[in-house]
């Protein structure tokens, strides 16, 4: 048995994002923190011992979007409630789904790059980022990279990012037409998704995104159900027959298990039953006049 | 350390005693008095985050203490190597059952449970060995370090192959009539399942030990009941009960999970070890296992009724699981027996109760103790009988309910409230415009020759409030799903459904249960100051702010503190069984009536007055072993809900939107206190019927976070609609009636009465879950 540390982890506070980079490179051990809300979490019940940490929150680069034109680069640091209140609009889909993320202290010191890095598949915020197609960007002191949403995670709360590397942003492409996210709890709100899903349509390409969360190992596409044939030239053929194809397409792209928040069969289910109502909701309001959700 | 409230009056009395202290010549209405709501003392520190919880309390070179928990639900304990962690920079103490100063057991009716685990452990979580170090986080790391050899075997999970086996704390039958031959036009057999809910206080286990100097200790803990503390910890660290002074610490809700032992005795074996004070905090995780639990229960009824729906013959099979240790199973099973079919009439009864012992995590005391499981099932079969009869479930229950002079199922005849002078007021304590008209009392029609039944009236009473004609086309936060935005409407369907439940009120079965309040009126600054000073703990249900309106009614004085809760006063008895503003209510009101006869006779400028009095209910009388026959419960108290649900049938989410309440408390003593006890009652109620479980596999908690054990949120509880009814219990204080905990009772069944009426769905079990309403649903 080793013995454990008993000292406090050390703590750096860097001035700006080359010294961050410069930090972890010398540390790799260090673990970046920034709402903390689920470290701290991992800390209180030893569950994580960081021997060193790396505080994120003082630096200004990480804490801004900026408008990319066709897409919105949003700082890994930007915590939910300015997402939901600053981005409703062009992003709906990341909106809806940080909406749904914990309690508003939570959603108010919570970050998209601190969901990312812990890479859990019950992530809220990873379903629209699959369905959005976005692009996670990360740093080190040997360069940038960026990666697709659906190459990030490799399995449960693990991820492609290496030692030494930090999540900068995440781009996201604007909403080229009505998304949406649904997530299913036992609880009416700030519950974890006993599964979620999900759909942005985009009308220019005329292509669905898709994605599911807290239902695999990881955050999914539905493929199958990408590829679905809809109505374009005749949109009021879209009908109830179809919704249901595509639940089952959704459904089947999943593999959930059972556990202590719900069954394998009922998460398959709930899945088919949200994407049916997602797809029906965002043709009815591509194709109808006012129609809002 | 939380230090002695000294509430000041919210508003000076009009007319009250002024500055000339003046001996009062009975009691009067009093401004800030019983039936007002005046705020309550510790409100503006708990509201300002000034308030010290258990969890804030700081000593002068205090040590941490922390628990080694046994991960496994029955192993045998080969050997405990305590060296690794002694070895520990920053560590003072490492204890085992080795180190128990006393005797090895302790428990609140049974002392069966190890102060730390000796040679085996017999459920997961089980205290194995305590740690005292500079910081909490050296006195883990140290648990950590310590070596347990674990002989792992296969734990006893199941209930009923326990009690086949002859494994259980209590068996209690009720015979009544001839159950064998009665016949029955109707008949309903069903099994019901109520899985493991758990008081989930926001305050965890919490408390300091700070040694004498002379050998003894002083604790200061969140506690129920200090005096049970006391008597049980004395024997297990060898000190006469006056070497232990116990101190309330701020409590951050008790539901039950306050009555047994916790922190107590492994901080005080640290304290007196090391010499420093020593401070025990859980967290979380550690507070799910670390705590009793609502006994989980399957129960096969069966119900008989005559072709008009009367109640010919109830059946019933109960298995409550006690798990692996006694704590106050025999009282929640003689409950679960006494009180299993309701309040209603029946002839014939054979009822068969059993408290198992498993290696499932021990089950105790929680709001509705025995009373809740039952009335799950009983509901359940009213509803059932109902929907086989075409009958509308408020009228089965009228015809059945219990009346004036009624015998309960353990021969008890229901005495109050006196059909004679029946003292009822109706108020609406949430007042909706064009709801709630006030039937007429009851006994002003001379026509009606059944003896006034107060749950009739109740049931009368809400079936004259309207349903709520609640929108469909809402914003997602008031549908099923909430903020999850699984709904815009599809799937959603409105049920509705009723529940009620009987619940005694005070300790039952011959238990001597008594209350000590001492009043001592002195003047300060030319004003008559009164001083309360009782043991009883104010757990959250305003019981501080209770004394003080009797105080005051009592004695017509404005200035009245609180001495801190100790046990330099006499017991109060435990803040449970709903039966504190009973039993030590009554108390100071005693005290409080003593010191105003001393009064008359003298002037406080002589020098002060102090009364002390000991306040005991009526007799009770033990359940007989074969028959359950006996004159058990002190006091009954009444609830009705009625619940509307909107639940999303296609994936099994529910919303509840609506909850109206009747309860009949005897007195409002202070009706805003009230309010919040129906309230919180009820939703915990609520949390039972659609999420809150202790799941467990094998023996071993799955869901030991709030992650995972859920409970309602504000968006989950709907506004409630109260009718508060005052039918007077003449043997009572002021005629007042226990209400913490009949709602918990009631809103259960009424909530998945509910659920059925929108699904069509059997449901026999609690919590009902999203898969459950998914599965084998009628297309």
């Amino acid at each position: 048995m080793t013995t454990p540390a008993l000292t406090a982890p050390a703590f750096h506070r860097p001035a700006d994002l080359a010294d961050a980079l410069a930090h972890l490179a010398e540390h790799p051990g260090a673990v970046p923190i920034a709402g903390g809300t689920d470290l701290m979490v991992a800390v209180n019940y030893r569950r994580a011992r960081p021997e060193a940490m790396l505080d994120l929150t003082g630096l200004a680069e990480l804490r801004a979007w900026s408008d990319e034109g066709d897409a919105i680069r949003i700082g890994s640091g930007v915590p939910y409630a300015r997402i939901v209140a600053e981005l409703a609009t062009v992003l709906p889909g990341l909106a809806a789904a940080s909406r749904t993320v914990g309690s508003p202290q939570i959603r108010n010191r919570g970050t998209l790059g601190g969901n990312l890095a812990t890479a859990s598949p019950a992530g809220d915020g990873h379903p629209p980022l699959l369905a959005c197609g976005a692009r996670i960007t990360i740093a080190s002191t040997a360069g940038t990279r960026t990666v697709a949403a659906d190459a990030f995670f490799t399995g449960p709360k693990r991820s492609v990012l290496e030692p030494g590397e930090l999540i900068t942003a995440v781009t996201v492409p604007k909403a080229a037409g009505p998304q949406q996210f649904l997530k299913v709890g036992t609880r009416n709100a700030m519950v974890i998704a006993v599964c979620s899903f999900a759909l942005s349509l985009d009308l220019d390409a005329r292509r669905l995104g898709t994605g599911i969360g807290s239902a695999g190992p990881v955050p999914l596409r539905a493929r199958e159900a990408e590829r679905i044939d809809l109505p374009w030239a005749d949109p009021r053929r879209f009908d109830d027959a179809l919704a249901a194809e595509f639940g089952r397409r959704v459904a089947a792209a999943a593999s959930p298990m059972d556990d202590v928040r719900g069954t394998a069969d009922y998460r398959r289910h709930a899945l088919a039953v949200c994407a049916a109502r997602a797809l029906r909701r965002v043709w009815a309001a591509a194709h109808t006049e006012g129609s809002g959700r | 350390m939380p230090e002695p409230t000294t509430p000041t009056p919210p508003r000076r009395a009009a007319g009250g005693v002024g500055t000339h202290p003046a001996a009062p010549a009975g009691p009067r209405p009093h401004a800030a008095g019983v039936g007002t709501s005046p705020a309550r003392p510790e409100a503006e520190a708990k509201v300002n985050g000034a308030f010290d919880y258990a969890s804030d309390l700081h000593f002068d070179g205090m040590l941490w203490g922390h628990t080694l928990r046994s991960p496994h639900p029955s192993a045998g304990i080969r050997a405990v190597d305590t060296a690794p962690a002694l070895a520990l920079p920053g560590v003072h103490a490492v204890l085992t059952a080795a180190d128990v100063p006393g005797k090895l057991h302790y428990g609140l009716i049974d002392a069966d449970q190890p102060v730390l685990a000796a040679g085996e452990v017999r459920y997961q979580g089980e205290p194995v060995a305590i740690i005292a170090a500079d910081t909490l986080d050296t006195a883990r790391l140290a648990a950590e370090a310590i070596r347990v050899d674990y002989e792992v075997r296969e734990p006893q999970c199941d209930p009923q192959a326990a009690v086949d086996a002859g494994n259980h704390f209590r068996y209690q039958p009720v015979r009544l009539g001839e159950p064998v031959t009665a016949e029955a036009a109707v008949i309903i057999a069903r099994e019901y399942t109520v899985g493991m809910q758990d008081q989930a206080p926001l305050g965890p286990e919490s408390g300091a030990a700070v040694p004498t100097g002379d050998g003894g200790v002083r604790l200061h803990v969140a506690t129920q009941w200090l005096h049970s503390d006391l008597e049980q910890l004395a024997p297990c660290l060898d000190l006469e009960p006056d070497r232990i002074h116990m101190v309330m610490a701020g409590i951050g809700g008790a539901f039950g999970a306050r009555e047994d032992l916790s922190v107590q005795a492994h901080m005080a074996m640290l304290a007196l070890a090391t010499g420093r004070p020593v401070k025990m905090m859980y967290d979380r995780a550690e507070s799910f296992l670390g705590h009793v639990h609502r006994h989980p229960a399957r129960m096969r009824y069966e119900h008989g009724a005559d072709e008009h729906g009367r109640l010919v013959y109830v059946k019933a099979h109960i298995v409550l699981d006690g798990g692996a240790y006694a704590s106050t199973t025999d009282a929640v099973v003689g409950n679960a027996a006494s009180l299993a079919v309701g309040p209603y009439e029946v002839e014939h009864v054979a009822i068969d109760a059993w408290g198992a012992r498993t290696n499932n995590p021990p089950c105790g005391a929680m709001r509705g103790f025995g009373g809740v499981q039952t009335c799950f099932a009983y509901e359940s079969q009213m509803d059932a009988l109902a929907e086989a009869l075409g009958l509308d479930p408020l009228e089965i229950r009228r015809r059945n309910a219990v009346a004036q002079g009624s015998r309960l199922i353990n021969g008890q005849i229901i005495d109050a409230p006196s059909p004679a002078a029946p003292a009822v007021v109706g108020s609406d304590a949430v007042p909706q415009a064009g709801t709630a008209p006030s039937p007429a009392p009851p006994g002003a029609a001379g026509a009606d020759a059944r003896p006034f039944s107060p749950l009739a009236d109740m049931i009368d009473r809400i079936r004259e409030i309207p349903v709520p004609a609640i929108p469909a086309a809402r914003d997602i936060l008031d549908l099923p799903g909430g903020t999850g935005n699984t709904t815009h409407g599809e799937g959603v369907r409105r049920g509705v459904g009723y529940g009620v439940g009987l619940k005694n009120v005070c300790y039952s079965e011959g238990f001597d249960d008594y209350s000590t309040a001492r009043i001592r009126l002195e003047l300060e600054d030319g004003e008559p100051v009164a001083t309360i000073h009782t043991a009883a703990a104010e757990v959250g249900q305003g019981h501080w702010n209770l004394q003080t309106q009797i105080v005051r009614t009592e004695l017509g004085v404005d200035r009245v503190r609180l001495a801190p809760n100790d046990t330099k006063v006499g017991s109060a008895g435990s803040s449970s069984a709903s039966r504190q503003s009973y039993m030590t209510g009554g108390a100071v009101k005693a005290a409080a009536e003593a010191a105003r006869a001393l009064w008359t006779d003298r002037d406080l400028a002589d020098g002060p007055i102090e009364a002390t009095r000991v306040f005991r209910h009526r007799a009770t009388k033990p359940m007989d072993a074969i028959t359950g026959q006996g004159d058990s419960h002190v006091q009954l108290a009444l609830c009705v809900h009625r619940a509307t649900v909107d639940v999303d049938v296609e994936l099994g989410l529910v919303k509840v939107v609506d909850l109206t309440c009747v309860q009949d408390v005897g007195k409002a003593m202070n009706p805003n206190a009230l309010e919040g006890q129906i309230h919180g009652g009820t939703a915990q109620g609520l949390g039972l019927a659609v999420m809150e479980e202790l799941v467990t596999v094998r023996g071993e908690v799955k869901n030991a976070s709030f992650t995972d054990y859920l409970i309602p949120t504000i968006l989950d509880m709907p506004p409630m609609r109260l009718h508060i009814v005052e039918n007077a219990d003449p043997e009572a204080p002021y005629g007042l009636r226990g209400a913490g905990e009949p709602p918990t009772l009631s809103s259960t069944p009424a909530i998945v009465a509910a659920i059925r009426d929108a699904t069509g769905l059997a449901l026999t079990r609690v919590p009902v879950r999203p898969e459950h309403l998914t599965t084998g649903r009628p297309s």
